[in-house]
């Protein structure tokens, strides 16, 4: 691949000694199972002030690469073979002190999950003092360096943040924490890994264009680890992608966008829904086959409403301690309709009430005021009877596929309980449904044998599908039901979602904070923001034609949305 | 805050009322005629007998038995064992020795449970980690009066390292041996609970994220896991508090330690409602106090944790 990498431009070394260097880098993981091949033959450059993008879908290596260079492997891993070069200097099998005095001052990281990220026990102005105390920055006035360092990353009110614990920031303001924490020291190098793909699109847009400031402003050269190809090619100056351990392709950004190589790099540009939504504008044609696996279906569609959402109201009490609360309205007057056998999407971010107005449509969740009518019928005040009846005939989709499926049952009983808890059919009819289920969602039957931890997590995915269309519905509840999986995963339960859609007739209702996953999915589109729809209309109108300067914005902080290819 | 620990307080009457009501039940109603064992199965003058029933209110029914003795009570009199002493005396005697024993007991499971937990979990499947784990398998498994027969006879005996038997007054030294045997089997369970806990901790992203800040090994693993992993062991000294105070009965015999287990179990064999009563209610009390320390260094341990 090296000769690949000189080949196509980007001869940087000129006369200048590159900061980071990865040779012929291979990472082995010791499993009971025997030795794993994470990484395999891995190079990589990286020049001072030089902002580097690894791209590459989950279980690619490229996590792994980039943490094997200040020694953050897991414990069964460990580098056999290669070399890493930091400043000239050999680091590949540096001592633990020697990594640790290059932690933080030298090499920076900026983590993946702001959530999981800080610890939760400490607050916020004691972890960033550590960092400075550990790197001997901290200087006689420490708390002034704190607030400073937390400020320089964008965090208002610094000096009072600072005194507050993590579980009382959101995510946008943590990820802020990480970065503080990872540039409080002047890092030459940072590891961002994966920095913003926990957050919202517009918070990442700010978020990524203040780590933009900063490290051009200290001179960092930024090592990006990301999924997303779009917002790869808008930030970093080379482009590294990954696949299965080994680095398929290298070279300038816009080039490898442009003009991919090798396949897997083909596929993943020809798939990222960032990417082929602006595509669909600008090569109708060639996209048309891109994505023929998300094209509407053909066959007319009614007309009916099977769901009317009418003044739709929310209001949660927050409790203010001693006994006071304070009124929150989540949803705000929503009214919208979603026609038989078509795609209604609610796109919004975290916090503008898209999840819980899909809770309500489920039942899940009382409204306050306004009312739903699922098929001509209210649902105000069902008994028991007639919503097990309803239950039957709206099924849900949750996001997390590692969270939704019962880890001790096994997939057939996963997919079975539904049908039996409805008292449909005996035994071997039963398992001939899930059979059949299983065969519609693309897997083996051998699969009802096995346990969700064995499977990946589309395949789980797939399973959660197959689990609410087991009861024949006509609504689907899509609850961000894409959002946790790979581009390439992604693409394919959409293909998926479209074609049982087109077979079985089916209704979505899509939750999604994702624009360009709307693009490819959804007939009609509710834009939310702050528990009220902003704007209402078809998906094309919506994206040709955005009314409100909410959904500009969004249309503008997609990844790559500016760019031109 | 404050609020929390009023209410907690205020539930304590309810709670020390419906205990003492049960074990006040629970005397009354076991077989054995309390003044024939005190007079030792001999034969007795109906006058005397009458008279002692009388005097412990044994001729009542039983609600008037539980009012009376309740009634006493406001006024701190907690009645009269059957050899005449004041319960309080007896009490006063006895709880000192047993609190005693239990806080070394639990010093001695908090710290070396923690410790030992900490090195096992930090380095699991290795040596240290199997050993540990091997022993506190033995010691869960082997019943105590054979752990506290067998330890006081090769240390206190043999090697004579420590006192065998306590000696009058119940000075701390005395109490190094029977704290041990009976601080042991709640360590096994202690290094189990902290090296689990550990092991869940210690792969989580913060950790990750404090060791990419540049610290060092141990300050990782002092400041950013062990506070995480304290929770379990703490709900779990907080329970066993209770049980060192009131289950000491089998070490106390060993050991020869006059505390309150020793006083418990003659008192349910005299059938000495008044004692045991007041012994039973003391514990609750403990039992209650224990759980609400717990709950504030949950809270201070979680911040995240907050009570209203």
């Amino acid at each position: 691949m090296t000769e690949q990498t000189k080949e196509r431009g980007l001869n940087p070394a000129d006369n200048q000694q590159p900061l980071l260097e990865i040779k012929n880098l291979a990472i082995t993981f010791d499993t009971p199972d025997g030795p794993v091949n994470a990484v395999r033959n891995a190079h990589l450059t990286v020049m001072p002030g030089e902002t580097v993008a690894i791209v590459g879908e989950s279980g690619s290596g490229k996590s792994t690469t980039a943490l094997s260079a200040i020694g953050l492997l897991p414990g069964n891993g460990r580098v056999s073979g290669g070399q890493i070069i930091f400043d000239g200097e050999d680091i590949t099998h540096a001592s633990e002190k020697r990594i640790i005095e290059l932690r933080g001052n030298s090499i920076g990281m900026v983590p993946q999950d702001p959530m999981s990220n800080l610890n939760p026990v400490w607050k916020i102005g004691f972890q960033v003092k550590e960092t400075l105390k550990a790197n001997g920055l901290a200087g006689n006035n420490s708390k002034e360096r704190v607030a400073q360092v937390l400020a320089d990353a964008g965090l208002p009110d610094a000096k009072r943040r600072a005194n507050q614990y993590p579980h009382e920031f959101s995510g946008g303001m943590r990820q802020r924490a990480l970065i503080a924490i990872g540039l409080a020291c002047s890092p030459r190098l940072l590891i961002a890994d994966e920095p913003t793909s926990a957050l919202d699109v517009t918070v990442q847009q700010q978020i990524l264009d203040h780590l933009d400031t900063m490290t051009t402003e200290l001179g960092t050269a930024v090592l990006l680890i990301t999924h997303d190809l779009g917002l790869a090619a808008e930030r970093a100056e080379k482009v590294v992608v990954m696949y299965k351990g080994q680095v398929v392709e290298s070279g300038p950004a816009l080039e490898i966008l442009r003009n991919p190589q090798h396949p897997y790099t083909q596929r993943l540009v020809a798939s990222a829904p960032s990417l082929a939504s602006k595509r669909l504008q600008s090569k109708p044609l060639e996209v048309a086959e891109d994505l023929n696996a998300v094209v509407k279906p053909e066959h007319p569609r009614n007309t009916d409403n099977v769901l009317e959402i009418k003044d739709l109201t929310k209001v949660f009490k927050i409790r203010k301690g001693l006994g006071r609360s304070e009124d929150f309205t989540a949803v705000d007057n929503v009214s919208f309709s979603v026609k038989r056998g078509t795609t209604t999407a609610i796109v919004g971010e975290s916090g503008s009430g898209k999840s819980t107005v899909a809770q309500m449509v489920l039942n899940l969740l009382k409204p306050t005021a306004g009312s739903i009518a699922f098929d001509g019928a209210q649902m105000n005040n069902l008994s028991e009877k007639e919503l097990f009846t309803f239950r039957r005939r709206v099924q849900p989709i949750f996001q997390d596929p590692y969270g939704s499926l019962d880890p001790m049952f096994s997939i057939y009983r996963t997919i079975e309980e539904p049908l039996r808890i409805h008292g449909i059919g005996d035994a071997k009819s039963r398992q001939a449904r899930v059979k059949e289920l299983l065969s519609q969602v693309s897997l083996p039957s051998a699969t009802m044998h096995r346990f969700p931890n064995e499977l990946s997590g589309g395949q789980r995915q797939r399973i959660a599908i197959a689990r609410a269309l087991a009861l024949q519905p006509e609504v689907i509840i899509c609850d961000e039901a894409v959002s946790a999986l790979d581009v390439l995963v992604q693409a394919q339960i959409l293909k998926l979602l479209n074609e049982l859609q087109e077979n079985l007739g089916l209704t979505y209702l899509f939750i999604t904070h994702d624009l360009a996953v709307v693009r490819e999915i959804a007939d009609d589109v509710c834009v939310m923001q702050n528990g009220r729809i902003v704007e209402q209309s078809t998906t094309d109108e919506v994206f040709n034609n955005p009314k409100s300067d909410y959904t500009r914005n969004l249309l503008a902080a997609i990844p790559g949305s500016t760019l031109l290819i | 805050m404050f609020m929390f620990i009023s209410k907690r307080f205020l539930q304590l009457i309810p709670v020390f009322l419906g205990a003492t009501l049960l074990v006040y039940f629970l005397v009354f109603a076991t077989p054995g005629d309390p003044i024939a064992a005190l007079s030792g199965g001999k034969p007795m003058a109906p006058a005397v007998e009458e008279a002692l029933r009388a005097q412990y209110n044994l001729d009542q029914p039983f609600w008037i038995q539980y009012g009376l003795y309740l009634k006493s009570l406001v006024t701190f009199d907690l009645g009269q064992t059957f050899s005449g002493q004041e319960v309080s005396d007896v009490l006063g005697r006895a709880f000192p020795v047993t609190a005693r024993l239990a806080i070394m007991a639990l010093a001695f499971e908090a710290v070396f449970g923690v410790i030992f937990g900490v090195i096992a979990g930090m380095r699991k499947g290795k040596l240290f980690d199997s050993t540990v784990l091997v022993a506190s398998l033995i010691v869960i498994a082997v019943p105590t009066f054979v752990l506290g027969f067998v330890l006081q006879f090769f240390v206190g005996v043999k090697l004579d390292w420590a006192k065998p038997t306590v000696g009058v007054g119940a000075p701390w030294g005395d109490l190094i041996l029977p704290a041990a045997v009976l601080g042991l089997v709640s360590l096994a369970y202690v290094i189990r609970l902290t090296r689990t806990s550990i092991i869940e901790n210690k792969n989580a992203d913060y950790v990750r994220t404090a060791t990419a800040k540049g610290l060092s090994r141990r300050r990782v693993v002092s400041v950013h896991i062990l506070r995480n992993s304290l929770i379990p062991v703490v709900t779990f000294l907080g329970a066993d508090l209770g049980s060192l105070m009131g289950g000491a009965i089998v070490t106390e015999g060993i050991f020869n330690v006059p505390g309150v287990g020793n006083l418990l179990f003659k008192a349910i064999k005299a059938g000495e409602t008044p004692t045991v009563v007041a012994v039973v209610g003391v514990l609750v009390l403990i039992f209650v106090l224990a759980n609400l320390v717990v709950d504030l260094l949950y809270a201070w341990l979680d911040p995240r944790i907050r009570y209203v």
